[in-house]
């Protein structure tokens, strides 16, 4: 902001010894109880899976008893976790979940990157037309899509299918934009300039220079699409029928209705879906932040 | 300029060609047609018969659509005037520069966006239960609450909102925090709790810088709101809930395309929802450029 502040900072007021301390302590409380109000459902949903039967809701975390710290670790069970991938079948659905969204992310990584490049570094007649039709991309909402696209399946008989799950995914205009904004900061064209010099090809540039370059964005944006399809519901509800094709969203919704007096089932479901997603995260957490938030610096 | 024979000037169109083929196939085929799609009445995909704007008119007469748009209405409502004030007076907090483990506190209140919204409505079905839920018990033990109070019987939009606001309060902080980098270094300290001062410094100071940022995140708030369906559709096991309490504007559409089959019905409730979405797009730009120019 170039815009001059309308009073000078009054430091004297702001920073007294005792006002200060009291505010930085207060500051400090109000977010220990933010993190305490965010944090008690997880620990709770770990919990929950631990007990079954009565202890389910006689106790509000660990089941009582007169073990160490007043809680009965001997009635703490697996039970729920084995039901689940014999009984209920989860394994197919983690494993149908895992190979829809890895096969999603890359195919769309690589569709948006190679568009992106084009878009911000390459030469040729229509550019602005299709960089303006990715923009017009950029505001569809997604329920206006949702009846006509379901009918474009139809008609290509993709319903039911992965393809018709995995195929639709790959060219979000958001990606495309995403990537031509990444090439145009990040890859100089003096470099491309040199290397088509000496008789690199635009496809070699593309994968032996561009990718490399772009590498965070390519990062994030993996992680991004990764957890759009994990985590989405709506899409693979409609598109398939056959039980066995179910991701983990549909799977679990699902299994609500079938066992929905079994909460410590459904909620070892619950962990085993997410706990994946919190792996991820805890290794690229830098990736994720900027990846989710990028539209706001850069739109 | 030398380069490799046939892919200097087909290259363009060779990087392009999955994504064109894609988009124009799944995005911008469907956003046109459904326009067709909107004037007709379907059973099923493959069959329909044209009824001209009778799918807009019949919305206009039709109490569940009304619901549907009032539900998401306040849905959005709560999102914009609950949520994003505790948002942003987190990120406030969080940006004191004296403030210790920041980055925990960050990482903490962000994680729970990563969790599928359908998760977290399978996560507050039981949380919400009378008696034994744990919002109810916590609520009980600290502020003495009502251990019976029906969250999902009666008080339906209250349960989304304050769902919805352990998932998103943290994500939407990191986007103020962003924002509040623009804030004039040295006022960065303005702490909250110093009375006269603070307020106007947060109201000429801080207001002024974090605008931009600001009315985005409202329009992306506005936006996700208007795409509310697992959460109720979840909680509500698949119905509006009861007296539709819980129907939104995208289950009433899946529920007219997917159950009942009109896919030309749900296509108009389609338009709608997206003449709502862009008219509010406009008005963020409006509103930001002429903060901008101020």
């Amino acid at each position: 902001m170039n815009r001059p502040p309308h009073a000078q900072p009054d430091r004297s007021s702001a920073s007294g010894p005792g006002g200060s301390r009291t505010a930085l302590f207060v500051s400090h409380a109000a977010l220990c109880a933010a993190a305490f109000v965010v944090l008690l459902p997880f620990v709770w949903l770990v919990c929950s899976t631990l007990r079954s039967g009565p202890d389910f809701f006689s106790s509000m975390f660990l089941p009582r008893g007169t073990g160490l710290f007043g809680v009965a670790w001997d009635r703490l069970t697996l039970d729920n976790f084995r039901a689940l991938f014999t009984t209920a079948g989860f394994g197919g659905s983690l494993l149908n979940s895992l190979f829809l969204a890895s096969v999603t992310a890359v195919l769309a990584t690589l569709v948006c990157a190679m568009a992106g490049y084009a878009l911000a570094r390459l030469d040729f007649r229509g550019r602005g037309f299709i960089s303006a039709i990715v923009i017009g991309g950029l505001v569809i909402p997604p329920s206006l899509l949702v009846a006509s696209g379901f009918r474009v399946l139809f008609n290509l008989h993709l319903l039911d299918s992965f393809a018709g799950l995995i195929i639709p995914a790959m060219a979000p205009a958001f990606g495309v934009y995403l990537f031509r904004q990444a090439v145009i900061s990040s890859v100089p064209r003096e470099l491309l300039e040199a290397a088509r010099s000496d008789g690199c090809g635009e496809i070699r540039a593309f994968f032996g220079l561009v990718l490399p370059l772009v590498r965070p964005m390519t990062a994030a944006f993996l992680l991004i699409t990764f957890l759009g399809v994990w985590n989405n519901y709506l899409t693979p509800q409609i598109v398939l029928q056959s039980e066995g094709k179910f991701p983990l969203a549909v799977k679990i919704a699902q299994m609500k209705n079938v066992y929905y007096q079994d909460y410590g089932l459904l909620m070892a479901g619950t962990l085993v879906s997410i706990v994946p997603l919190a792996g991820l995260f805890l290794f690229l957490q830098r990736d994720f932040v900027a990846g989710l938030t990028s539209g706001a610096i850069k739109g | 300029m030398r380069r490799d024979p046939g892919t200097g000037r087909f290259a363009p169109w060779l990087l392009l060609a999955p994504f064109l083929a894609v988009f124009l196939l799944f995005t911008i085929y469907p956003a046109l047609s459904s326009v067709w799609l909107s004037t007709r009445q379907t059973f099923g995909p493959g069959v329909s018969v044209p009824v001209g704007l009778s799918n807009f008119t019949s919305l206009a007469h039709d109490p569940s659509f009304w619901t549907a748009l009032r539900n998401t209405t306040v849905f959005a409502l709560g999102s914009v005037f609950i949520q994003l004030p505790l948002s942003l007076l987190l990120a406030m907090l969080l940006n004191r520069p004296d403030i210790r483990g920041r980055a925990f506190f960050r990482v903490v209140l962000f994680s729970p966006v990563l969790v599928g919204v359908v998760f977290v409505a399978m996560l507050f079905s039981v949380l919400f239960e009378k008696r034994t839920g744990l919002v109810n018990r916590v609520l009980n033990g600290s502020v003495g609450w009502d251990l019976d109070f029906p969250w999902l019987d009666t008080y339906v939009m209250p349960a989304l909102i304050v769902a919805s606001l352990w998932q998103y309060v943290g994500f939407n902080m990191i986007y103020f925090l962003a924002a509040l980098q623009n804030v004039p270094k040295e006022l960065e300290e303005a702490s909250m709790m110093d009375t006269n001062a603070a307020w106007k410094r947060f109201r000429h100071v801080t207001l002024p810088a974090i605008i931009p940022v600001g009315t985005f995140v409202v329009l992306l708030s506005i936006i996700g709101s208007f795409q509310l369906f697992e959460l109720p559709y979840i909680l509500m096991n698949g119905t509006g809930g009861p007296e539709d309490r819980g129907l939104t504007l995208v289950m009433y559409l899946y529920q007219t395309g997917f159950q009942t089959g009109d896919l030309g019905f749900a296509s108009a409730i389609g338009w709608i929802m997206a003449l709502v979405l862009i008219g509010c797009a406009v008005g963020q730009r409006v509103l930001s450029r002429r903060a901008e120019r101020a």
